[in-house]
């Protein structure tokens, strides 16, 4: 089992819905995986939403989970983090049972952008990933006893750090309500990376981006989860950006979880059977992908010219 | 209760000014500034959290709330402020209730803290009929009693004050982050609902506090302007908070002062003064930011 990243269940269907999506290979057999899903399961309002899971995810890995609307991929990651409980089998954080509020996770949850009035910093917003869960203040001359200032200054110094990572500097002291929605992300990606954490989890991150900024900001993911061996499990919509930096997809869909790599996974059979409707994959001369007719992917794939497309 | 002496316009301003000291020569000033001077450290922090919730609204509704206390209160024969303090907070815990986690309230929690706002400052009305008090009582809940401080009232204003003040200190780094954020807080295992009703409460008492400087119409005063003017200079959470208590504490010295020498309301003139700052730093901010954008705009125009 510890080689096979994927389970179809129930019994019924499974060679139906994973035709042509083999199990992806072990990535990491020396390393210990960051998540295991253990036949978990998930029932919301007595319907279950998706049922006896059985994942891994590595360290280093970027993954994408995708799936139809109101399929429960918002919801996978609210289990890891222990915002859902599970109404079956388990799910282990590296090692240990999940607990909220863990700080070896960083979380991007699916919003809108920060009101205009909205009048902090977006270094503040950084520094609150740090120390917003710590109760009281630090009193200035008190805090100097105990070594407090020296904590200050390495906060600070992890705070600018992690700005400097994903490129905010420029406009992190300006109020994150005046900031662009591609700013915005980023600092919320350097809020999430603030804790040093071993798995990142993005709700549909690119959500809202022009097509300049879902390159950047995937571009950024990628390269966080490869110099700092972080996985990172990003709620898509549109397949497209992501594609080239994936490592592999998971699949949810009608109670059902597939995973492999995009090579594997993503053909015409297995997501027009997915998603119910005709998909086409396209693949471009320099041997990408593009997803087309995919449904939550419709209004991008309507606006964007060749030029869009040109970009893979 | 301004000695009559004192009440002259403006010329007596002038003649009156270099005898400041004369300020603290009653015992009903030094009380009024000593109790402005603690509701305005309570109410800037506790308004800096309001505006930033974007819950002014509902300050303002538990102002109402605490004016049918009040008046339930000496229908009663007990302290209008404890009324005040109780019927308040028991509001606070109802509309959070009402209003769930949510740090911005949606249009049904508006009209639903709207009406039990209309509700409460008519059966506020109803209570002060019904104990055939005279008029000055209703008069006094609605715009400020500040001069009228006993040294009992003081003593309760200081212990809500540091009460309030050492909560809010706690709670402060959460708060923010539950206020500004709140589903990354909830992932991070920040009590984000149970914050928000910790929060109503300790606007609760704020508003009971400060309700005896500038009255429930005028609550705004004190509790949101010091606060939006602060914000609308620095987004820095710390210093704003700093720059709200000092312009709290300007304001009320200001206008218990210039109140003292002239034959006007000292709310009104705390309200006025909050006001007239704000409208600077608006205008300020508005002006610095074209100038700030101008370059900008130019060089898009050439792209272009």
């Amino acid at each position: 089992m510890a080689d096979r990243p994927i389970r179809v269940a129930p019994p019924a269907g499974p060679e139906d819905l994973a035709a042509g999506c083999r199990p992806a290979a072990a990535h990491h057999p020396a390393t210990a995986p960051v998540v295991t899903f253990e036949h978990a399961g998930v029932s919301l309002g007595g319907r279950a939403l998706w049922s006896d899971v059985d994942l891994r995810i590595w360290p280093g890995e970027f993954v994408a989970i995708l799936g139809p609307n109101g399929a429960g991929k918002s919801t996978l990651l609210k289990a890891i983090l222990g915002l859902v409980p599970l109404s079956t089998g388990r799910i282990v954080l590296m090692g240990e049972s999940v607990l909220r509020g863990s700080p070896t996770i960083g979380y991007l949850p699916q919003r809108r952008s920060f009101d205009v009035d909205t009048r902090i910093r977006g270094r503040d917003l950084v520094e609150l990933g740090l120390n917003g869960t710590r109760w009281g203040l630090p009193i200035p001359g008190v805090r100097r006893l105990w070594g407090g200032a020296a904590t200050a200054r390495d906060e600070a110094r992890r705070v600018a750090e992690v700005i400097d990572l994903v490129d905010a500097a420029p406009y992190a002291d300006r109020a994150i309500g005046e900031l662009s929605g591609g700013e915005q992300q980023r600092l919320l990606i350097a809020q999430a990376l603030v804790t040093r954490p071993r798995l990142l989890l993005l709700d549909e991150p690119l959500d809202g981006l022009d097509l300049n900024s879902q390159h950047a900001v995937s571009a950024l993911i990628h390269r966080i989860s490869d110099e700092f061996g972080v996985a990172v499990l990003l709620v898509a919509h549109d397949v497209n950006a992501i594609l080239p930096y994936l490592d592999r997809v998971v699949y949810i869909a009608r109670g059902q979880v597939v995973t492999g790599t995009p090579e594997e996974c993503m053909t015409e059979e297995t997501l027009s059977r997915l998603y119910d409707t005709p998909i086409e994959i396209l693949h471009t001369r320099d041997g990408r992908i593009v997803v087309v007719g995919q449904p939550e992917g419709v209004a991008y794939h309507h606006h964007a010219d060749g030029a869009g497309h040109g970009a893979f | 209760m301004v000695p009559s002496s004192t009440a002259i316009v403006v010329p007596g301003l002038s003649a009156r000014l270099p005898l400041l000291g004369d300020l603290f020569a009653y015992h009903f000033m030094v009380n009024a500034f000593l109790a402005g001077t603690l509701i305005a450290l309570t109410a800037a922090p506790v308004g800096y959290f309001l505006v930033l919730r974007g819950q002014s609204f509902v300050g303002h509704a538990l102002s109402h709330v605490g004016f049918a206390g009040a008046a339930a209160a000496v229908l009663l024969g007990i302290s209008p402020v404890l009324g005040l303090l109780a019927v308040g907070v028991v509001g606070a815990l109802g509309i959070g209730t009402l209003g769930g986690s949510s740090p911005r309230l949606g249009i049904a929690n508006d009209i639903a803290v709207g009406t039990v706002l209309a509700f409460s400052l008519s059966l506020g009305l109803f209570f002060i009929r019904l104990s055939s008090s005279y008029a000055a009582n209703v008069y006094g809940f609605l715009f400020g009693t500040i001069l009228g401080i006993s040294d009992q009232s003081l003593r309760l204003i200081a212990v809500l004050s540091v009460v309030t003040l050492v909560l809010i200190g706690l709670v402060a780094r959460p708060l923010l982050f539950a206020s500004v954020d709140p589903s990354v807080a909830a992932a991070r295992g920040v009590p984000v609902r149970a914050l928000s009703y910790v929060f109503l409460v300790l606007l609760a008492v704020a508003v009971a506090e400060a309700v005896q400087v500038v009255g429930v119409l005028l609550i705004f005063a004190l509790l949101v302007t010091p606060a939006a003017t602060a914000q609308q200079i620095t987004a820095r959470p710390g210093r704003a908070v700093a720059l709200a208590t000092a312009l709290a504490l300007v304001v009320t010295w200001a206008g218990l002062a210039v109140a003292y020498y002239s034959a006007y309301p000292v709310g009104f003139f705390v309200t006025t003064f909050a006001f007239g700052v704000y409208l600077l730093t608006r205008g300020a901010r508005s002006v610095w930011m074209r100038g700030r954008r101008q370059p900008s705009a130019r060089r898009v125009g050439a792209v272009g």
